[in-house]
């Protein structure tokens, strides 16, 4: 049997607009990835001890608030810190263009804005996540 | 192949004896994953059986396990005690991925020291749980975890692998599940050691409560001896916290009772044998089922052989 695949979806800050992170957890969870969800308005630490105790391949983060230039290099500041130094880090929501460079650089691998297909987001993670063997 | 001991499993668990929950993580990826060093490592954590209270909360999907889940973790940690939880959600047996949702629940535990969380798939066994529901138990005893919390899949009537997993089993309702005769019957109603009634903020709590001590008196209308446990029933609110408390004194109750009459020595012998039985399970079924072809699947069509001559065929091999 091949390792299934683990991914932690969640939702920093306030705001409570969450069926974009939820039909992000439904394509994968079909895509055969195991999903973990945490729920709306979860701080830094909060995301980073749920992707250390579930050891988790990615980290996906779903922001609409406009708070994520704070809230992303934090979360990825929180995941180092705690040893996660491999984890993969994706983002989404309502992120300008202009932000997602600075995201890059604080080590947020992918940023996807409206409009993405959610094909284009399980292509990544599945290139990104090839399956063992 | 035999599984190799390097230094590394060494340095892991002896990370994981001293507390170290990023370690604890690691290797339980490891053990459930069934990766190269796995054996090795569950040799080591399997020295710590027996030591944490196993208690299980089991019972229909949708009745709030999660959440009451959530409320024992914080009743455990006001009284000192470290905290592991296993929540297992079912696999998608069409794609293998599984949505874990119980996690979302208890939140609030996340940054707490004293408590580790970790959400498992069922990854394809049926009854509730997962194969290498064990392996992870030990993972948490060696962590230190006085208390280990496992819930199940939300569960149907039939499900009573828990009773073989765990010490205590806590079987959770709610006052709209269903009249006295849904409770007579046999299967997961059967195994619970304590009986709780969710949601009681909800009309009906006390007829529920009625109803489900009414059944489980009816083995002594029948003329069964008065058992050394009887399951008491009780009601909750996980939501707002009501009963948690009662709830906690009736599981040390019942862990008392176990120690005190040697049954929990006998719980702990069964436990053992089903986790010899999975690993069993595992292995034969795994590897004869690895060895059918799509050649045999054709001759199957085509009549030529039957499944059961196909199957010990395929056994023996």
């Amino acid at each position: 049997m091949s390792k299934p695949r683990r991914v932690l979806i969640a939702k920093p800050g306030l705001d409570g607009h969450d069926r974009g992170a939820k039909v992000i957890v439904r394509a994968l969870r079909d895509a055969g990835f195991e999903v973990i969800y945490t729920g709306i308005r979860q701080t830094p630490e909060m995301i980073a001890a749920a992707a250390m105790q579930e050891d988790v391949d990615a980290v996906g983060l779903s922001l609409l608030s406009g708070a994520h230039m704070t809230l992303f290099p934090e979360i990825v500041k929180q995941l180092r810190k705690k040893g996660l130094k491999e984890v993969l880090v994706f983002g989404g929501g309502i992120i300008p263009d202009e932000d997602v460079k600075p995201l890059k650089k604080a080590g947020v691998d992918r940023v996807f804005g409206p409009g993405t297909p959610i094909a284009a987001i399980v292509s990544y993670l599945n290139e990104k996540l090839p399956v063992a063997a | 192949m035999p599984p190799k001991t390097d230094a590394a499993p060494k340095a892991l668990i002896a990370r994981v004896r001293k507390g170290d929950h990023a370690a604890a993580s690691r290797a339980l990826s490891i053990v459930v994953d069934e990766s190269a060093t796995s054996e090795a490592l569950a040799k080591e954590f399997f020295k710590s059986s027996g030591r944490a209270h196993k208690v299980g909360v089991s019972g229909p999907p949708g009745v709030g396990k999660s959440t009451l889940t959530g409320r024992l973790i914080g009743h455990y940690r006001a009284r000192k005690l470290k905290v592991g939880v296993l929540m297992v959600d079912p696999s998608s047996s069409l794609s293998g991925g599984a949505f874990l949702g119980d996690r979302l629940r208890i939140m609030e535990h996340a940054t707490d020291p004293g408590v580790f969380i970790r959400s498992l798939a069922s990854r394809g066994m049926i009854g509730g749980l997962t194969y290498a529901i064990f392996g992870a138990i030990h993972v948490l005893e060696t962590l230190g975890c006085d208390k280990v919390l496992i819930e199940t899949v939300g569960t149907g009537q039939d499900e009573v692998e828990i009773a073989s997993v765990a010490d205590t089993v806590l079987y959770v309702t709610t006052p709209s599940m269903g009249d006295e005769i849904q409770a007579m019957k046999a299967g997961a109603m059967e195994v619970g050691d304590i009986f709780v009634v969710n949601k009681a903020d909800l009309a009906g709590k006390d007829r529920a409560v009625a109803d489900l001590k009414a059944a489980l008196g009816l083995g002594h209308s029948a003329g069964q001896a008065v058992r050394a446990w009887e399951p008491p029933v009780l009601a909750t609110s996980a939501k707002d916290g009501d009963g948690v408390g009662a709830l906690g004194d009736a599981l040390d109750a019942h862990w008392k009772h176990l120690k005190a009459s040697g049954e929990g020595a006998q719980r702990l012998k069964r436990q053992h044998a089903t986790e010899l039985q999975f690993w069993i399970q595992r292995r034969v079924i795994k590897s004869a089922l690895e060895r059918v072809t799509d050649k045999a699947l054709e001759d199957l069509l085509a009549h030529k052989t039957d499944p059961a001559s196909l199957g010990r065929k395929l056994l023996k091999a």
